[in-house]
């Protein structure tokens, strides 16, 4: 059975990431629109070469969020323009494996995004990225997987709702913040002058929870709120 | 529990229009003064936003869960309660704040987390205004994820250590301030009760004229 699972996960993401490499469309417009937004971040911030302290890993969490939202919503988008949603549901197989194929696909392609980010926030904002890499990957890791299992949820129901490009960030948001003040204070407290590794350390435990309780909950609500 | 309706409607009016009066009879506070009075209001309204949170929360899982559709508008009636009474929270807190710490706003976990149960009540009614057909489903899992943000609320004033007042302090009140407190919890629930009855009625026969209108074009 758990062998099953992963195995329709697995074929899934295998399905999604196919169809990107081909394609290109998803990864090339989320890395643009994430390269833009941390531009527009830095000609508004940056003063005679000088960032302000403590912006960068905002910085970064908003560029993560911001291009995770696009990638989220296009990669039903191409589901439901195709109409095959309803072909991948019919699939004689358990509704919260294709859950975790798509959410695995959108986590692939959002480590591309940010290993791209990383270095231009590093750049641009004076930020020390390579002082702790194991625990900054960790936070950025699990801050990615807490945000898009809660996102690929909602854009997996929203494809059948009208104005669902207006209403993805508007319930996206709120729900996830508690994940994006740990990751941005996590983050934080990385890149400050003296860094605070215990600091960085208990958002990693919070962000472990809550990665684990929306986890939970969205593969427990996907199978009722799939279902015609 | 319709008939139940005016009697409550009425019984809280009376309260509330003499609440003043008890309020103004409790002793002052030896610090905040008179500021404090708000408290008489914040803390009900506070309360009565997380009980409309699991009554959303709950009734949606029944919804998705036990598929049963009427426990749908009891879920819309708690959010827009939740939403009425958060926004009272919201407003009356600041006022104390103001005086007691200084500021209006601080970004303390509590005030940050009861903020975020706002505004999620605020998205969950965007849906179901604007989603059309099948945002009822879409909004009952989020209604679910809004109601795991609730013991994070009540929590995190007890794990991390906050301006807030401890949760604590409410059972250890004089009762001369602990009297009008209840007295104002009593009238707060009422109207509650009241009006999430009303309301939930009303998306019921909602349903139904669509139901009926239906099956008329069916026919």
């Amino acid at each position: 059975m758990i062998s099953d699972f992963f195995r329709v996960a697995w074929h899934v993401m295998r399905k999604d990431l196919t169809v990107e490499v081909r394609s290109k469309e998803v990864l090339l417009t989320t890395l643009f629109f994430a390269v833009s937004v941390v531009l527009v971040f830095s000609f508004a911030i940056v003063r005679e070469g000088r960032a302000p302290d403590d912006v960068a890993a905002g910085i970064l969490w908003v560029a993560v969020s911001f291009s995770g939202t696009l990638a989220m919503g296009r990669t039903f988008e191409r589901e439901r323009y195709n109409d095959t949603l309803r072909a991948l549901l019919l699939a004689p197989s358990d509704r919260p494996a294709i859950y975790t194929g798509k959410l695995l696909g959108l986590l692939v392609l959002l480590a591309l995004v940010e290993m791209v980010l990383v270095p231009l926030v590093g750049l641009l904002f004076n930020a020390p990225v390579l002082a702790f890499p194991g625990t900054l990957a960790a936070l950025l890791v699990l801050g990615t997987v807490g945000f898009s299992a809660v996102g690929t949820l909602f854009a997996a129901m929203l494809v059948r709702v009208r104005s669902r490009d207006t209403l993805l960030p508007v319930l996206l948001y709120p729900i996830t913040i508690p994940v994006m003040i740990a990751g941005v204070r996590g983050t934080a407290a990385l890149f400050q002058e003296t860094p605070d590794l215990p600091m960085a350390q208990f958002w990693i435990g919070l962000l472990i929870v809550w990665d684990a309780i929306f986890i939970t909950l969205a593969l427990w609500t996907f199978e009722p709120v799939m279902t015609e | 529990m319709t008939k139940l309706n005016p009697l409550l409607i009425g019984l809280s009016a009376v309260m509330l229009g003499a609440a003043p009066w008890m309020i103004d009879r409790a002793p002052y506070e030896s610090t905040m003064g008179l500021v404090q009075k708000v408290f008489y209001f914040h803390f009900p309204s506070a309360i009565l936003f997380l009980v409309a949170a699991l009554i959303c929360g709950v009734a949606s899982a029944i919804f998705l869960f036990g598929k049963r559709p009427r426990a749908d508008g009891w879920a819309i009636a708690a959010a827009e309660l939740g939403l009425l009474f958060g926004s009272l929270t919201l407003v009356t807190g600041p006022l104390w704040a103001r005086k007691a710490w200084g500021v209006w706003w601080v970004w303390d976990p509590r005030l940050t987390s009861s903020l975020l149960l706002w505004m999620i009540f605020s998205a969950y009614l965007l849906l179901r205004r604007y989603g059309g057909p099948g945002s009822d489903k879409l909004g009952a899992g989020m209604a679910l994820f809004g109601m795991a943000n609730v013991p994070f609320i009540y929590v995190s004033v007890n794990v991390w250590r906050t301006l807030h007042p401890q949760t604590s302090v409410v059972p250890t009140l004089p009762t001369d301030m602990g009297l009008p407190l209840w007295y104002c919890f009593a009238a707060f629930t009422m109207l509650f009760i009241a009006l999430l009855n009303l309301r939930a009625r009303l998306e019921h026969q909602r349903a139904r004229v669509e139901a009926l209108y239906l099956a008329e074009d069916e026919a």
